[in-house]
């Protein structure tokens, strides 16, 4: 590694000496009993929408929490939160574009 | 412009990062967004049947439910301890980070398992892609041999999406053995090669799959060859990026896939 890229790795490196290990356990924490309440949903028999719903609410709650505590992006300069979620939501928005549509076009056809 | 002291003493002017940042950390974000719009047009596929396909199946049963919960549990959990890894590089603790690191191979490999036989089941049960090889005396009979012929886009696009996303936890699992124990993980790998080639039998996409071990063990020598080194702190968070983007898919995965094709009775 060139040396001044050297430098930047100590200077990240000196920001997470200072994160507590604690923090991560409870992100752990969190991360399982959500998954254990989006199993006991699967037991309720719910409506396919209101299930899809509540697990994609949950899911985007736990990509949260992955990316910000154990990726580290929390703890990024701003323009690199930004940049990088910002291209990725754009993304995955197109993609919907071409998806949404048919999606809610079957829906309301009454296909289950 | 910002000044700094190199680690030679001799005082130099660099450009500081404009993600504040080192580079190899910024090129494995970008690997990583790249890859999510892959696994988003394989989730985007899979939904896209569920919803305009009437007869969907729903093959999961209980048991299916629980193998899959405990596989998420094996994932968070290798997140967690692959994060307490990344802690002891970044404190030069050289032992606690190879073990922590150990301790992710080992819960990646349990998810490998467990998915594996998950596979195996619902092989066995009939539902099969036409490039899986026959398996003798169930392909036709089984549960699902229907589900297989009516409503093809099922296997299609539940084996690709989690079949592409078993390699990354594979190449996961290699990428970190060779972070943790550099070349004494070659001759393991090659084991765990010979292991699954061997120990699936021929019909099994396991048997085929394995070569997938034995392309890595040849890639890897091939890089600590010509450039062996120590991976240092950021060597270990660049890996635990990967590692977490594929715990991340997962919780994608896990809720579209399974709970939303659950038969609980």
């Amino acid at each position: 590694m060139e040396a001044f890229q050297q430098i930047i790795a100590e200077q990240v490196a000196e920001r997470h000496r200072h994160h507590a290990k604690a923090q991560f356990f409870w992100v752990w924490g969190a991360l399982l009993v959500m998954t254990a309440i989006e199993v006991y949903l699967t037991y309720q028999n719910l409506k396919p929408v209101r299930m899809l719903t509540i697990l994609m609410g949950l899911s985007i709650v736990k990509a949260a929490l992955i990316i910000g505590f154990f990726m580290h992006l929390k703890y990024e300069v701003s323009r690199m939160k930004w940049l990088t979620m910002s291209s990725l939501v754009i993304c995955l928005v197109l993609m919907s574009i071409f998806f949404f549509p048919d999606a809610f076009r079957i829906l309301y056809l009454g296909v289950k | 412009m910002a000044e700094a002291t190199l680690p030679h003493g001799r005082p130099e002017v660099y450009e500081p990062s404009l993600f504040g940042t080192y580079s190899k950390k910024i090129g494995m974000w970008l690997f990583l967004l790249s890859d999510s719009l892959t696994f988003g047009a394989l989730l985007y596929s899979y939904s896209y049947g569920r919803i305009s396909i009437a007869n969907w199946p729903t093959p999961f049963h209980s048991e299916s439910i629980v193998n899959a919960t405990i596989m998420t549990a094996f994932l968070l959990t290798s997140s967690l301890t692959m994060v307490l890894a990344v802690r002891a590089a970044v404190h030069g603790d050289a032992k606690a980070q190879r073990l922590w690191l150990l301790a992710t191979m080992a819960c990646g490999t349990g998810f490998v398992v467990l998915h594996g036989r998950e596979w195996s089941h619902l092989i066995a049960t009939g539902l099969t892609l036409p490039v899986f090889p026959a398996m003798p005396g169930h392909a036709t009979t089984g549960e699902f041999a229907d589900v297989a012929k009516n409503v093809p886009q099922f296997p299609a696009t539940f084996f690709g999406l989690t079949g592409m996303h078993m390699l990354h936890v594979t190449l996961g699992v290699v990428y970190l053995g060779v972070v943790a124990l550099r070349r004494n993980f070659i001759p393991i790998l090659l084991l765990c090669w010979l292991g699954a080639w061997l120990g699936t039998p021929s019909y099994s996409p396991f048997h085929y799959g394995a070569h997938v071990l034995l392309i890595a063990a040849i890639i890897c020598s091939v890089i600590l060859w010509l450039k062996p080194k120590v991976y240092d702190a950021a060597d270990v968070e660049v890996a635990g990026l990967y590692w977490h983007f594929v715990d991340l898919v997962w919780m994608f995965i896990f809720p579209l896939v399974y709970l939303m094709s659950a038969r609980i009775i």
